[in-house]
């Protein structure tokens, strides 16, 4: 805990120093935040501030200095759960129909009508069928067939899915599982979607 | 309005289009339509039904009304009371009497609560028209100032010090990520020639694409039926963000606002424009 203080602690400093060049100080920042939302319900509130990664990415624009960019990544790491079963790979079908869906955590979402989802199409290419696909994010086409379904390969698109920043400090894609946005199940389909040869993704 | 029967029976056409939301090639060929449609409409520019809600606009604007019995016609959009004609290509801007850097609609709120003597809280509470609903009253005000502004070039001033910081805010903004899914406005739009599904994305940080699309809104949207105000768009972005809905008018959107204009900065206003 103490170290988590100290670190978000250098992170403020740094954030402060480099709005300070733009003319623009952390205080005045987090009050035009406060001030632009007035009527939030306490248990969205968090969701105007950072966590120390938001933070610092924001700050570097994604671009981090390496000795940060380590930083992030090993937090990330640490911040893997893995399915308690150890099974990386569930239902690939279901894996299918989270990657198509976008729902879930927008404020007229509330009462949940169905499961958060992926929404993995908005951004990658996978089932090549699939022609209303996204470009944010690589190709995922045919991605488990050109790394010969290997085991090693499927444990890194489980943790990429859980959190890209292990990878890839400031990686634009979510943080899915270390954002508790998808559970280790859910995280577990679109793995299968991805890296089962009986997946469309791999036909 | 519509003069031409043939335009309007393209545009149902489109709405039907857009409102399917068909996957693959049908979203495509809306968007190829709306271009054949924007193209149809510089010809003959009432066809676009955003022109609705302007005409409605300006009857609001000159109309006495609210506790005070008073037009808008001494609101002071930033050229002097009264004069619309370019004033939206020079907001958002400082402005004394408030203190505080506005922007068209945050602007028409002040004036609508000082000058007509509405109450502030009714003004915001609901600013924004639902799908197939006739515009709002804000909605109707800015589609009309917006409107008087065509053909002008975005030309915002930094020269107040509140001008600055609101561009400075507006940038950091663009850039900061929040919420569960880590979204900032540059993710989506930091670069160029992406997409989401098949809807293309401008890079709103790189002029030359701020310049095309920024000056479209306020914008007609077939999908919806109705006007989208530019605090509306903003809006709209931060609840796919999954962050909660931000107060109409809020320092966030306008130096949001200020930023994308100052990307836009010599860009050509052609609002309402017209949208999916």
């Amino acid at each position: 805990m103490r170290t988590l203080l100290v670190g978000v602690g250098i992170a403020g400093v740094a954030i402060a120093s480099a709005l300070a060049q733009d003319g623009l100080d952390r205080a005045s920042l987090d009050k035009a935040i406060t001030d632009s939302w007035r009527r939030v319900a306490p248990d969205w509130a968090q969701r105007l501030s950072q966590d120390e990664t938001q933070a610092v990415c924001s700050l570097y624009r994604n671009n981090p200095p390496e000795a940060v960019a380590a930083t992030i990544q090993a937090r990330a790491q640490a911040s893997i759960k893995y399915p308690a079963d150890g099974k990386l790979m569930g239902d690939w079908r279901k894996g299918e129909k989270l990657a198509q869906s976008g729902y879930g955590m927008r404020f007229t979402d509330y009462p949940p009508r169905a499961e958060n989802g992926g929404n993995c199409f908005a951004c990658h290419q996978l089932d090549p069928k699939e022609l209303s696909y996204g470009t944010l994010g690589p190709t995922l086409a045919a991605y488990g067939k050109d790394r010969k379904f290997a085991p090693a390969e499927v444990k890194a698109v489980y943790e990429r899915i859980y959190n890209p920043q292990a990878a890839h400090a400031c990686a634009n894609m979510p943080r899915m599982g270390a954002n508790g946005f998808l559970s280790l199940e859910q995280i577990a389909d679109l793995t299968a979607y991805v890296m089962s040869p009986e997946s469309p993704v791999n036909k | 309005m519509i003069r031409r029967p043939r335009l309007l029976l393209f545009l149902i056409g489109l709405a039907l289009l857009a409102s399917a939301r068909l996957a693959g090639a049908a979203e495509d060929a809306t968007e190829r339509e709306l271009e054949k449609y924007r193209q149809m409409l510089k010809a003959d520019p009432w066809s676009n039904p955003g022109m609705l809600d302007a005409d409605r606009g300006e009857a609001l604007w000159g109309e006495r009304r609210g506790p005070n019995n008073a037009s808008l016609e001494a609101c002071d959009l930033g050229k002097g009371p009264g004069k619309v004609e370019g004033a939206f290509a020079e907001l958002p801007r400082y402005f004394a009497d408030a203190d505080r850097v506005m922007d068209l609609e945050s602007r028409l709120v002040w004036c609508m609560e000082k000058l007509q003597g509405f109450e502030r809280s009714g003004l915001v509470a609901r600013p924004y028209s639902k799908a197939n609903q006739t515009g709002t009253e804000l909605e109707a005000l800015t589609t009309f100032v917006a409107s008087k502004s065509n053909g002008a070039t975005f030309a915002p001033s930094l020269q107040h010090p509140k001008e600055r910081a609101a561009l400075a805010l507006g940038e950091a903004l663009f850039f900061r990520r929040q919420g569960p899914l880590d979204f900032a406005c540059a993710t989506c739009h930091g670069d160029s020639g992406k997409r989401i599904r098949l809807q293309n994305l401008p890079y709103l940080s790189k002029p030359e694409e701020a310049r095309v699309v920024v000056g479209e809104w306020p914008a007609y949207r077939v999908s919806q039926g109705t006007v989208m105000t530019p605090q509306h768009r903003i809006a709209d972005c931060y609840w796919q963000m999954r962050l909660p809905l931000i107060d109409y008018g809020s320092d966030v959107t306008v130096a949001l606002t200020a930023y994308l204009v100052n990307q836009a900065k010599g860009g050509a206003i052609t609002a309402p424009g017209l949208k999916r």
